[in-house]
């Protein structure tokens, strides 16, 4: 009975109101009011106040406002007979709990600034379990998951289970669907986090299950990260309340599971949460919400066992979910992806100080058994604890329609398929491989061949149209390896150069990518081969092997035309496709500038380059990079400027990769206006800026360009470039 | 002497077969006891012209009234029947039927024109009483009639200020009675594929009174004499009323008094209070009674009422004042248009105070037999009988026009004669739902939206909607139509908007609680109202506010699914009950708003059967919506529900929707929110 929800969730919304300005009260008289409120490291504020009412609490004296708006909220009790409508004022009650719940969250921040463990994986060792808010650096990382649909949506559990087994049993469901698992609140002092932790499952971002905080308060952390995907991603501007909702609706799949005993503040909670298009799936007999509306279908679902709460939940909230069956003892899904296999965990090991190494060759239809993995020499049985191994795995492929182009491309997979196996670790490709066997595998009989097992049936699913027949030879032996590495590193040297010397003037197809249309659905990328995707997951091969693969896809090929200008790198076929794709929204860009209309992005960028007028040159920073920079704005500032497929001249977002391609800003005067990159992000890529330097001309060019150790203000950024002599002072101006 | 009276007592009405509600009969009955006749004593006896009744007595000339019978068993062949003239059953009956169009219309409009010179007063501040008070109401009513809201200052726009919206609005609301060109602002409002209708068959209306007067010439003799051509301008009259005078009544009434949200009150005779000074307010306009309520609830009346020994002040409504005050202030309903002499007969109303339209003067003759004050208090709104005090209200004066009524009513009180019978029926009532609190209720201030109501169309919880509207007719059992059609579409899923006096009927009969929906509904039906936590059928205010339910189906339209036009929508109106030239006025604007609307009682136009079947049939296919005339409420119902069906078929929402699954390339295909 919705009265009954009403009755509870408007009873609740008012305690929670109350409590929150009694909170803000105290904090008025203990803290200056001036004194900065924030979530760590966001350009958001508190991030579902600024989505929904567009108002910046940077003080606590700034949280007065949208708790007067949540108290404003607050409708009338529900009379028991002949009462008014309810179901506005029940939203309304949510909404002005959920104001409430992140003004006690900020102001957490303030009186215990050390509750929350500001990073993504947990520290048992030091009990420290609550992540807290998600800062802007992970949300984009982990936003591209939802953005791309390598992960459906989230599922946001608060309470605890009965037992720790059911609390594991139901959270490895949701990840083996690929789903995040957002934890909150607590049953009587019981978290499903702690659960897991008892249970022996790794929680953090890096597995997808956060425990975010143990109050029901912290929900609101959900909610945040939903609702920055909407404006980074979306292009919803702050304060646009009903697009941001609706934005949500339809595209985050989202909804709670209620377990345990729901009170008035959790009712409140739920009854927010709808505002969303988020319902709830309770394990106990509380009163539904079935019709439709707010929600896509039901809004309150009751009494559902911890069997089928997944299936039901992932139901109700419309979410279509493809599961990889692959037949091996471990779970297996992206989810397990980031699972560490730490020392203590490890059984074996392969590689590390042993050679490991991959490749993937094209074969002849007649030459391979289609599904037959052999092992060739020792198997995980035979293996000790604690030793490494050598290890080769031979991947061969056979299609009518594959292409030895491919090759790489489902090389490259060889990491991700395999570390979605839980309690293997894969880190590192090519002949720098590194497999870590964790106990828990082996307990669950793992061996090699299952690697090969998991190549055989994802490439067939994820490659179908290319892949007719796969054969995976995995080799222990040393004598085996080296032959096989020996032979590996002829082919990776041949695709290098192939690869090298395709230029963007060597080919007449480009490719779309608009794989982030689900979230950005103005935006277009386009593909060539030397402007990798700004996402850095897609170069033009990936693109070209991906349409050949699904000809319907994201990626179309794009006849690039009639070029209207080669500096700035403009192509008629490439504009006409553009504004179709973005829906009439882009009429044209171009790929070789930052200036003068540059490409659009989606905020799912790696990095971004920035103009810096004073030093007639530019800047750029990775997504990772915190701090701020000359441009005076940090990179998540940065990204909220131009996300959501805008094209913003003086910025541009592109690839990590795409800095060491040749045509990169060439039509504002190529890399060699780069100025300053953040320390990390020049490391990463030194070996390729070292060779771009000299291909330029200027061998000791990167030492030329400035990082935060020299400054982070454009002054002193200039002075260090005056003092090297940086080829970026004597360049035409770049405002042109 | 007893045997003569006996042979003289004229015929009574049998109370329970005049009225199923049961404070209706017992008043009926004591007004028989006290020799005291009422109109349904009179409908015994006085019975309606046959010919009349049909639509084809012209009486348009001198030469006339030319008299046209249609044969029982009707015509076959040629339909020879002609007036002196020549004029055709289907001229004549056109002519009746628009020149009915033109005294609703006028009678809606020219109550709109009052209030716009109440706006215009208040917008340049010549009163004290009346302000402009729903600042979100102006701003939003403001770009309809192409008054800006903002204005550039410096290179920026800037909220402009609201004194001068509201003038401008006044200004810009009032010319629209007899602006020389152009064409009525708030047509635009109407989906467009609809305004393209209405231009394409040229039924735009250019100002509002214009068209009334060109139905009185049209229908002078010899003019117009072509039914379809007649109809034209009997379409653009009614429209220049539901898309003109009434719609701009509303707004301007929602402005200056306040948008209804939903409140609680209470409706019937037992409303009334033995021990409190009663006054009755009846009529149609809110502007003098809005300061009737306003001054009854000062602490100085008050004070006043204890010297005369009542406790207080009970204020009760009568036809559309009543719904205007309950939707705004909560006051409760005293009861419908046939109730308005019973109220009196209670011996308990101390004063009655009356405006305009669907006054009985037989109220004078009633109120003679108490010691009830009967007071007119507009111009144009007066009674020959001597024993009715004229108090010309004027906005000037309000305040304290509205003292004198309140303390004459107070002073009244001991003037009560013993015999005081307040029937003790009254039943709880939610009102107050307009365009704007529905789309809040439907999910509140952050998602509020009619696409809630259109989702659960489209899942088939809910069949359609019903507007069912209009008068009593004392031709019918008082309310039983109204009620009968009203719970058949419930039982069926179909959710019911309602105005008029069959808002009374149902608020008194308690449909309008949402304890009802467990009742009376379907499940569906009762499914959605239980979690919206709404009654099922929606107070939607007084006639003028019929506008409130175009606009509501133009809201169901914008938030789509639900096809492009409000003739796609799975809806209907129904006046069950119908008596006033204005039903006739607001069916037209809603049929040719695209919306099938069946009337019961009586129809104008049965004896010109070509007329009417160009009313019935070919209306379809020029407007999407059509007349339809069906007495027998159950029938009435159903073919409502068989039209909702239709309409539900052809938009492909007749089968049980499907629960569609998105993976990620579903949602890619997903258009720009």
């Amino acid at each position: 009975m919705s009265k009954m929800v009403a009755f509870a969730a408007i009873q609740g919304g008012y305690n929670i109101v109350s409590k929150a300005e009694g909170e803000l009260k105290q904090a008025l008289a203990t803290y200056d009011a001036s004194t900065k409120v924030e979530f760590p490291n966001t350009a958001y504020y508190l991030p579902v106040i600024y989505s929904l009412t567009g108002i910046k609490v940077q003080t606590i004296e700034d949280m007065q406002k949208p708790l007067q708006i949540a108290r404003q909220l607050l409708p009338a009790h529900v009379k028991r007979v002949n009462h008014l409508p309810y179901l506005g004022p029940l939203l309304d009650a949510g909404m002005a709990a959920l104001f409430a719940f992140e003004i006690q969250e900020a102001l957490r921040y303030v009186r215990e600034p050390d509750f929350y463990l500001p990073q993504e994986e947990v520290d048992l060792d030091n009990g420290k379990i609550w992540l807290g808010a998600a800062d802007d650096t992970v949300f984009r990382k982990r936003g591209v998951e939802f953005v791309d649909g390598s992960a459906p949506g989230f599922a946001a559990i608060v309470g605890a289970a009965p037992t720790p087994e059911i609390a594991k049993d139901i959270v490895e469901d949701y990840q083996k669907k690929n789903l995040y698992i957002f934890l909150a609140a607590n049953q009587n002092g019981t978290t499903v986090a702690e659960q897991l932790v008892e249970a022996g499952v790794q929680i953090g971002w890096n597995t997808r299950i956060v425990p975010f905080g143990p109050d029901i308060s912290s929900a609101i952390f959900a909610l945040g990260f939903a609702n920055r995907a909407a404006m980074a991603f979306g292009g919803i501007e702050a304060g646009d309340h009903k697009r941001m909702l609706i934005y949500n609706k339809d595209r985050i799949f989202a909804f709670v599971n209620a377990l345990g005993d729901v009170g008035a503040e959790w009712a409140a909670a739920a009854a927010g949460c709808v505002n969303w298009g988020f319902p709830t799936i309770a394990d106990t007999d509380i009163p539904e919400i079935l019709p439709t509306g707010i929600c896509t279908y039901e809004h309150v679902v009751g009494n559902i066992s911890h069997d089928e709460i997944v299936q039901k939940s992932i139901e109700t909230r419309g979410l279509k979910v493809t599961v990889s069956e692959i037949d091996i003892p471990m779970s297996y899904g992206p989810a397990f992806e980031g699972e560490r296999v730490r020392k203590d965990d490890l059984y074996c090991q392969f590689g590390a100080k042993e050679q490991c190494t991959e490749l993937v060759k094209m074969a002849e239809m007649s030459e391979i058994e289609d599904g037959k993995v052999t092992v060739v020499g020792p198997d995980i049985a035979d293996c000790e604890v604690g030793k490494a191994y050598p290890l080769g795995i031979f991947v061969q492929v056979a299609g009518r329609e594959f292409q030895t182009d491919f090759e790489p491309i489902l090389e490259r997979q060889i990491h991700h398929l395999t570390n979605y196996i839980q309690g293997i670790m894969h880190i590192g490709q090519r002949d720098i491989a590194w497999v870590r066997v964790g106990k828990s595998a082996v307990d669950k009989g793992f061996s090699l061949a299952h690697i090969g097992k998991v190549l055989h049936a994802k490439f067939h699913q994820d490659f179908t149209k290319i892949a007719d027949k796969v054969e995976i030879t995995l080799f222990t032996n040393k004598a085996d390896v080296d032959k096989l590495t020996k032979t590996a590193r002829a082919e990776y040297r041949t695709r290098d150069e192939r690869v090298e010397s395709m230029t963007d003037e060597s080919v007449e197809i480009y490719y779309s990518c608009t794989l982030c249309q689900s979230f950005a659905p103005n935006h277009v990328c386009t593909v060539s081969p030397e402007r990798t995707g700004l996402c850095g997951a897609y170069n033009w091969m990936d693109c070209k092997a991906s349409f050949e693969i699904n000809p319907t896809g994201p990626n179309q090929p794009i006849e690039k035309g009639e070029c209207v200008d080669p500096k700035l790198g403009q192509w008629k076929g490439v504009n006409d496709f553009v504004y179709k794709a973005s829906r009439g929204n882009v009429t044209h860009y171009n790929f070789y500038s930052m200036v003068q209309d540059p490409m659009t992005t989606c905020g799912c960028c790696e990095a971004i380059a920035a103009m810096l007028p004073m030093c007639n040159g530019v800047m750029t920073v990775n997504r990772d990079y915190m701090g701020e920079t000359p441009c005076g704005m940090k990179f998540t500032t940065l990204a909220g400027v131009m996300g959501g497929g805008a094209s913003s001249p003086g910025f541009i977002g592109h690839s990590k990769f795409n800095v060491t391609q040749k045509k990169f800003i060439l039509g504002d005067g190529g890399l060699k206006r780069m100025v300053w990159m953040p320390k990390m992000f020049k490391e990463e890529i030194k070996d390729r800026l070292i060779k771009r330097g000299e291909e330029m001309g200027i061998p000791n060019f990167y030492d030329m360009i400035a990082d935060e150790t020299v400054g982070t203000t454009e002054e002193e950024v200039y002075e260090f470039l005056q003092k090297v002599g940086h080829p970026a002072l004597e360049m035409d101006s770049i405002v042109g | 002497m007893a045997e003569e009276t006996k042979a003289k007592a004229p015929k009574l009405a049998d109370p329970i077969a005049a009225s199923c509600d049961v404070a209706t009969q017992e008043m009926i009955k004591r007004a028989q006891d006290l020799g005291v006749e009422t109109c349904f004593d009179r409908a015994v006896t006085l019975k309606p012209c046959a010919i009349g009744a049909t639509g084809i007595c012209c009486k348009n000339c001198g030469m006339g009234p030319c008299r046209l019978p249609l044969p029982k068993g009707g015509i076959e062949g040629e339909d020879t029947r002609k007036g002196i003239c020549g004029a055709t059953p289907n001229t004549i009956a056109a002519r009746n039927f628009i020149r009915m169009i033109a005294s609703g219309a006028s009678a809606h409009s020219d109550h709109g024109r009052g209030v716009a010179e109440v706006f215009l007063s208040a917008a340049r501040k010549e009163t004290d009483a009346y302000h402009i008070k729903d600042i979100q109401k102006l701003l939003q009513v403001a770009p309809h009639l192409d008054v800006a809201i903002t204005v550039e200052k410096d290179g920026e726009m800037v909220d402009r200020d609201i004194d001068e919206i509201a003038l401008e609005v006044a200004e810009v609301a009032l010319a629209e009675w007899g602006k020389a060109e152009g064409e009525l602002k708030y047509l635009k409002r109407a989906p467009a594929l609809r305004y393209e209708i209405w231009k394409k068959q040229g039924v735009l209306p250019r100002n509002i009174d214009r068209e009334v007067v060109e139905i009185m010439h049209r229908t002078h003799i010899g003019v117009d004499q072509d039914y379809k051509n007649l109809m034209k301008q009997g379409t653009r009259c009614a429209l220049a009323d539901g898309w003109g005078g009434s719609m701009l009544a509303t707004d301007l009434q929602d402005v200056l008094f306040g948008t209804p949200y939903p409140l609680q009150s209470e409706a019937n005779l037992g409303i009334m209070k033995k021990d409190h000074v009663n006054i009755i307010i009846h009529g149609h306009e809110p502007i003098l009674s809005e300061m009737i309520v306003a001054v009854a609830q000062s602490q100085e009346m008050v004070d006043y009422c204890k010297t005369v020994g009542a406790k207080g002040i009970q204020m009760g409504g009568i036809c559309c004042t009543a719904n205007e005050m309950l939707q705004r202030h909560g006051v409760p309903l005293a009861g419908t248009f046939l109730q308005q002499e019973l109220a009196i007969v209670t011996g308990a109303c101390d004063a009655m105070v009356v405006d305009i339209q669907c006054i009985f003067q037989n109220l004078a003759n009633v109120a003679k037999c108490f010691h009830t004050k009967l007071i007119t208090t507009h111009p144009i709104a007066k009674m020959e009988q001597d024993n009715v005090i004229h108090i010309e209200f004027d906005e000037h004066h309000a305040l304290e026009d509205a003292k004198t009524i309140v303390k004459m009513a107070i002073d009244n009180f001991k003037n009560r004669g013993e015999d005081v019978v307040i029937p003790q029926h009254k039943n709880p009532v939610i009102a107050g739902f307009g365009v704007e609190s529905i789309e809040y209720h439907l999910g509140g201030s952050f998602r509020g939206s009619y696409y809630t109501l259109n989702d659960n169309i489209i899942n088939g919880r809910i069949r359609g909607i019903g507007a069912v509207v209009g008068c009593n007719n004392v031709r019918t059992r008082h309310n039983e139509a109204h009620l009968t059609v009203v719970k058949e579409l419930i039982k069926n899923d179909v959710i019911v908007l309602t105005t008029g006096c069959n808002a009374i009927a149902c608020a008194m009969e308690g449909l309008l609680t949402p304890e009802t929906a467990q009742v009376f509904c379907g499940p569906g039906l009762a499914e959605v109202c239980e979690t919206v936590g709404i009654p099922p059928v929606l107070h939607m205010g007084s006639c003028v506010d019929n506008s409130r339910i175009l606009l509501a189906a133009n809201e169901v339209v914008k938030a789509g699914g639900l096809g492009k036009d409000l003739s796609d929508i799975p809806a209907a109106g129904s006046a069950p009950e119908w008596m006033s030239e204005k039903a006739i006025s607001i069916g037209q604007y809603v049929v040719a708003s695209g919306i099938y609307t069946v009337f019961g009682t009586t129809f104008p136009t049965t004896g010109a059967p070509v007329f009417q079947k160009y009313l019935f049939d070919d209306f379809e296919k020029i407007y999407g919506g059509m007349w339809d005339f069906e007495i027998d409420p159950i029938k009435h119902a159903h073919k409502m529900i068989a039209h909702i069906d239709k309409k539900r078929k052809a938009l492909g929402i007749d089968k049980a929707r499907e629960r569609v699954l998105m993976d990620m390339a579903d949602r890619q295909k997903l258009d720009v929110a």
